[in-house]
């Protein structure tokens, strides 16, 4: 026992080094699996609230870019309010359904405050937390498409997942057919993602436009993510399709969260039929 | 020792805010994102009570994980290069035991201080980007990665000694 404490006393500086040094490793290896990271994220109060004082200042200098692309969303719903219109009046006939007024996505909107889009593995960090509603796991776009997932919720901040990560996999399809892929990122560039999984008799263009699955039940079918700019096919396998993405991530600021209010209900259904 | 206290936390603050709030937006030729937060590690007193300086190196590279959401990356590598930095400051002025109290780093000669940032920095980029990638095909990428923005952050770094620290 002597000996034990004496060996202890020895090596005391060595020892905290190995324990710290674990303690991190266990931080960064529970960062990479995507439901576990409790301890070390954005979304607490100390990062977020400077985050959040940091952003008002840099805010003021983006209004101008902000007014043009919310007047830009503005002018396209305008546009499709009037579509909707000729197609009511053309309909003389009222039907009365009421299993069309269940809502099913509630959109909630929210500012980017922390950006992040150089590195393998990036996070952004968004002004609402759970207080607002929001729980791991929803979809985050803009009126360009898609931006990622949330992970970590705070009372008034959340982290999100970006689709530049290693972790992100979004299922996505072709617009103009039904065949399904996997957006993927290699880290290189962050305007390109890449996209797997793609079957190969699929018959995919450069210009192509990829548009979100609808399989899963975080983002709803059809939200533009971005262009197929070019791909190799070899050995009868779609090999590396890159696609450029709408949207500019590095330079991204009002979002909405997309809240599917018919997911448990999904879930629950799918997990059901799996068991049996 | 009370000035030495103060001098020490107002640095810890100052490169913790300078590194997440400039350094980590720069992004020089697109990805390059110097880490001046090490400085912080070259700069502390060499003292007896070795164990304060551990602990502090890590909350130094966990409070800048917590702003960048990186787990624990930076808290690894600065620990890593903390326990390393007494044996590599004695292999770099080829002495086995110096006058502890008074090591300054503006003191020694600077190719030697040159020397010793650029191994401290190398192994802190390579440690970081390594974790960060998470893989053996990423070599390449970790590599370049650690070469260009050790590059960069060795040159503010020892700019930012020389501008704000006193020389004796």
């Amino acid at each position: 026992m002597q000996q034990l404490f004496y060996f202890i006393r020895k090596f005391r500086y060595f020892l905290l080094f190995i324990v710290l040094e674990i303690l991190a490793l266990f931080f960064t290896i529970q960062h990479h699996s995507f439901h576990k990271s409790k301890f070390v994220n954005s979304a607490n109060f100390l990062s977020g609230g400077i985050y959040k004082k940091v952003n008002s200042i840099n805010e003021f200098f983006n209004l101008k870019t902000e007014n043009q692309i919310l007047s830009e969303e503005n002018t396209r719903l305008k546009n499709l309010l009037e579509k909707k219109k000729i197609n009511l009046s053309s309909e003389n006939i009222t039907v009365i359904d009421t299993s069309q007024y269940f809502q099913k996505y509630e959109y909630i909107s929210a500012k980017i405050i922390n950006n992040n889009f150089t590195k393998r593995n990036n996070f952004l960090t968004i002004n609402k937390g759970s207080k607002h509603g929001l729980v791991p796991d929803l979809g985050v776009i803009n009126s360009k498409g898609v931006i990622g997932i949330t992970k970590n919720t705070s009372p008034n901040y959340a982290t999100v997942l970006s689709i530049l990560n290693s972790s992100s996999k979004l299922n996505v399809r072709l617009k103009n057919s039904n065949h399904y892929g996997t957006l993927i990122w290699n880290g290189k560039d962050y305007n390109i993602t890449q996209i797997a999984d793609i079957p190969r008799q699929a018959i995919i263009k450069i210009g192509d436009t990829i548009i979100t699955g609808g399989r899963s039940a975080v983002f709803p079918e059809g939200i533009n993510i971005g262009v197929i700019k070019d791909f190799k096919f070899e050995n009868s396998q779609y090999q590396e399709i890159n696609v450029l993405l709408f949207n500019d991530m590095s330079s991204i600021g009002h979002v909405q969260i997309i809240k599917n209010l018919q997911k448990t209900e999904q879930i629950n259904l799918e997990q059901s039929s799996a068991n049996e | 020792m009370n000035n030495l206290l103060l001098n020490n936390t107002l640095r810890f603050i100052g490169l913790v805010l300078l590194q997440v709030l400039v350094l980590n937006h720069i992004n020089l030729f697109g990805h390059i994102n110097p880490m001046i937060y090490i400085v912080w590690v070259f700069l502390f007193p060499v003292r007896k009570n070795k164990s304060l300086f551990l602990i502090l190196s890590f909350l130094l590279g966990l409070t800048v994980d917590l702003f960048s959401n990186s787990g624990g990356i930076n808290a690894s590598a600065t620990l890593f290069i903390a326990y390393f930095r007494l044996p590599i400051l004695k292999a770099v002025l080829k002495k086995s035991d110096f006058d502890n109290i008074l090591f300054n780093l503006r003191a020694i000669p600077f190719p030697k201080a040159f020397l010793f940032i650029l191994i401290l920095t190398i192994i802190h980029h390579f440690i970081v980007f390594s974790l960060e990638y998470f893989s053996f095909n990423a070599y390449s990428e970790i590599i370049y990665n650690t070469i260009l923005t050790s590059v960069f952050t060795i040159i503010i770094s020892i700019l930012g000694i020389i501008l704000f620290t006193k020389k004796k």
